[in-house]
């Protein structure tokens, strides 16, 4: 047999192989990025999040508007003094292995949360000293010190329960297997090729699951992601890039839908993080700085309109942005004004940029903008975890990152923005910033605890630690097939209600 | 014995060849900047959890002791686990290998099937319209990037007119036709590549051979051009090619970064750099370990295959 045919014989194999095969129904959907460990104690990336809402139930959910409800919970109760919680269970939910969902159970899992070396659910939920089991579907949360966020925090990894059985048998192994009480269970999972779930028999609300199978294919390039979507390989993409959105909508078999995010794009500055703070410690200068961008320019010049030009911690369209500070005119007389009398009219500093479109745009236009204010800015492409550590460090004056958000207030401002906080690379500390986010963690009332962070932002905003930028919009693109969905601002696509036709 | 004593030979030397190779990765990654614990951790910046990650890892020790602590690992067949995703290397590799091996064959062969017939073609009928066209061939397989040639395909063979599937790698053991439509795409892109490569080595080294004496003799002896062509001088002109074909298949094997990350194949390229952009010690090393040892396996096929191909050289 000549080459050719041979060939010609394998194509012509290769081509009728790929015959009609779906009896059941699979939905395939495109993650951007490769999922860590599918352990909620020890996962931390968020794409991780959204192959855990096909697998592991929460103890309370967020609505799309970000109220909180009850998942495996049925209610909750918080003590006058909001130091201890009690929280009824859904009675009949069981885990993948069959084994039941018990107080035991929620004992058993937030001691591991808290008690497993490495967990990265230690800071959300660590303030629980213990957990008391009052019967069989009623625990007591009690805590070390009142903590309204708490609840927020049982919306997301922290409030997963995994089954105590499997836990305790396959140890620090479990992510590789794991047995929750979500709508779907865990069958395969290829290392950077795919997660595999299939539905879940003895679900409580499988009256609302309706898709057989779904299976999770990370595809880290945007192009390739959005052709995968177009040829129906993939029937849904996360996070779709603005850059795809026309084709996206110009496709009459597709729809796309975006919510703005829970986080925010952000330049933190050095304000008194080692020897580089100097160039920006006086507060007139970073005011200068963020008097100078004019946020609705670059957000159409580089996004096209489709991010939200932002100023504070939270999104315009959230419930505590702080609607007495809108996002300022660009107003560069009154930048070089500051400039001036805080002594450096002739400003000039480094920014860390890392190796990403969308920053790497969004810089230069900055750049370009403090200019006109007579500022030099040196452009500095430091690559992520290299930019991150520097940060850590002090060894910058400023850098570009971002916060993926909270559903709780308290997580997108605390750990970022008092003396001791975490994330605050800024090393900025003011006593009575601190006091006012102290106080709104202990407070329930939503109306109150807006007053403090109303208080916070305000002396925030003549303080300057970090220049707020923009808000981008979560775009989940998907197939016309697909009915049910429903966006939620924290970018999870929720597989509850979901039909493929 | 020489062939055997020889490969005895080569099989030895493999081994101070990996050890030097794992000190050189190893200390090429302490150099990186970046703090492994701080990338591990993402968001969480709590000194508390960074802590604990770093100790768990070893990564507060010394880099002498952690290679050492490593090293001892490896001797005892544990490459250690993923950082990212707590999946042991072995598992991943063990994984990972076939795929990458099945992208190198179906690459190799695309490559073999243009590259040598297009490489004898030109240099038989070398100055024609033939030899020119041949040659525009294999220098726009060089030259076309191969993450534009994958996209191009795609939004042809998938999205355009639907024959083939854009993504999703499924193993020749779940469902082979599916495996094959998966497959095929990205080996045409890598086989276009290095089948361009083969066709210009395989022209000159038959150019060589065609103006050496003996195929001026065979050619006096009246042999069909034919069997001139491709017994006479392209045997020997093989051994250059063989060379390549080697050379090509290791780097095959070494992972195939943008194609794979384009058409979503979970081989050894995807896993090498995003294992270096989340500093994944554990999975870096065992990667580059294992293609190391491959390479270096393959060198050595290569040699035999020179021994077969021509015989002057079994004497020497």
């Amino acid at each position: 047999m000549s080459l050719t045919r041979l060939i010609t014989l394998a194509l012509a194999f290769t081509l009728f192989a790929a015959g009609p095969v779906a009896a059941q129904s699979v939905l395939r959907i495109g993650l951007n990025d490769d999922p860590d460990a599918l352990d909620p104690t020890i996962s931390r990336a968020y794409v991780g999040r959204l192959v855990f809402a096909g697998l592991c139930d929460k103890l309370f959910d967020v609505t799309p508007d970000l109220k909180i409800v009850p998942q495996l919970a049925v209610s909750h109760e918080w003590a006058p003094d909001q130091k201890s919680i009690v929280i009824k269970l859904r009675p009949g939910v069981k885990f993948h292995d069959g084994e039941p969902l018990n107080a035991e159970a929620v004992k058993f899992n937030i001691e591991r949360h808290i008690n497993t070396p490495g967990s990265f659910r230690k800071t959300e939920i660590g303030q629980i000293s213990s957990v008391d089991v009052i019967n069989d579907l009623t625990v007591r949360f009690n805590l070390s010190e009142p903590l309204v966020p708490l609840l927020a925090a049982l919306t997301d990894r922290s409030g997963m329960m995994v089954s105590p059985k499997a836990a305790k048998a396959l140890g620090d192994k479990f992510g590789l297997k794991p047995v929750c009480a979500g709508p779907y269970r865990f069958v395969e999972r290829v290392a950077q090729g795919k997660i595999v779930l299939e539905r879940f028999g003895d679900y409580w609300d499988k009256a609302n699951i309706f898709i057989d199978r779904v299976e999770f294919v990370p595809i880290t390039d945007s192009t390739a992601r959005l052709a995968s979507l177009r040829s129906g390989d993939l029937q849904m993409i996360e996070r779709a890039s603005p850059t795809d959105l026309p084709e996206i909508r110009g496709d009459s078999r597709l729809k796309v839908s975006g919510v703005p995010e829970l986080g925010y794009q952000m330049i933190p500055l050095n304000v008194a993080n080692g020897p580089k703070s100097k160039t920006l410690a006086d507060a007139r200068v970073r005011q200068a700085l963020d008097l100078a961008i004019d946020r609705d320019a670059l957000v159409k010049a580089v996004f096209n309109n489709e991010y939200i030009p932002g100023n504070q911690w939270v999104s315009p369209t959230s419930y505590y942005y702080n609607a007495k500070y809108p996002v300022r005119k660009r107003d560069v007389a009154k930048a070089k004004q500051l400039l001036r009398e805080a002594g450096q009219p002739n400003l000039t500093f480094t920014l860390i940029v890392p190796p990403e479109r969308d920053r790497q745009e969004a810089a230069q236009i900055i750049q370009a903008m403090l200019a006109e204010a007579g500022v030099t800015v040196n452009l500095q492409t430091q690559e992520n975890v290299t930019m991150l550590t520097n940060g850590r460090k002090g060894d910058f004056e400023a850098y570009f990152t971002f916060w993926s958000g909270r559903p709780d207030p308290d997580g997108n401002v605390f750990t970022q923005s008092t003396c001791k906080g975490a994330q605050n690379d800024s090393h900025y500390c003011n006593a009575d910033v601190d006091a006012l986010l102290t106080k709104a963690r202990q407070v329930p009332d939503p109306a109150e605890r807006k007053k403090l962070y109303d208080q916070a932002t305000e002396i925030m905003m003549r303080d300057i630690p970090r220049l707020q930028l923009w808000h981008r919009r979560v775009f989940t693109g998907y197939t016309a097939k697909l009915t049910g969905f429903t966006p939620y601002p924290d970018g999870i696509i929720r597989l509850r209600g979901l039909k493929l036709n | 014995m020489p062939l055997a004593l020889y490969i005895a030979r080569r099989l030895v030397v493999l081994v101070p060849t990996l050890f030097f190779v794992s000190v050189l990765i190893f200390s090429l990654q302490k150099l990186l900047p970046g703090d492994a614990a701080l990338a591990l951790a993402g968001e969480e910046h709590d000194p508390a959890a960074v802590a604990a990650i770093r100790a768990k890892y070893h990564l507060d020790r010394p880099a002498p002791v952690q290679y050492a602590i490593w090293m001892g690992k490896v001797l005892r067949g544990d490459l250690g686990e993923s950082l990212r995703n707590r999946i042991p290397v072995t598992e991943l590799l063990a994984a990972k290998l076939p795929v990458t091996v099945e992208l190198a064959i179906g690459s190799m062969l695309i490559a073999l099937a243009i590259g040598i017939p297009a490489g004898v073609i030109s240099a038989a009928r070398r100055g024609t319209a033939l030899d020119a066209t041949a040659n525009l061939v294999a220098l726009s397989g060089l030259s076309v990037p191969h993450f534009w040639l994958g996209i191009m395909l795609i939004l042809l063979f998938a999205v355009r007119l639907g024959w083939l599937p854009a993504s999703g790698y499924v193993a020749p053991w779940e469902d082979l036709g599916r495996n094959l439509t998966t497959i095929l795409l990205p080996c045409i892109v890598l086989g276009t590549g290095v089948g361009g490569v083969m066709m210009r080595h395989t022209r000159g080294a038959m150019l060589e051979t065609m103006s050496a004496d003996y195929v001026r003799t065979a050619r006096a002896k009246s042999v069909p051009e034919r069997l001139v062509v491709l017994k006479h001088a392209l045997r020997n002109a093989l051994i250059p090619v063989i060379t390549l074909g080697a050379i090509e298949f290791g780097r095959l094997l070494g992972g195939a970064v943008l194609t794979e990350q384009i058409f979503a194949i979970p081989g050894f390229g995807k896993m090498l750099v995003d294992g270096v952009f989340n500093r994944d010690y554990a999975v870096v090393q065992g990667v580059v370990l294992v293609s190391a040892g491959i390479y270096v396996l393959l060198n050595l096929m290569a040699d035999v295959l020179y021994f077969l191909a021509n015989p002057r050289l079994r004497g020497s």
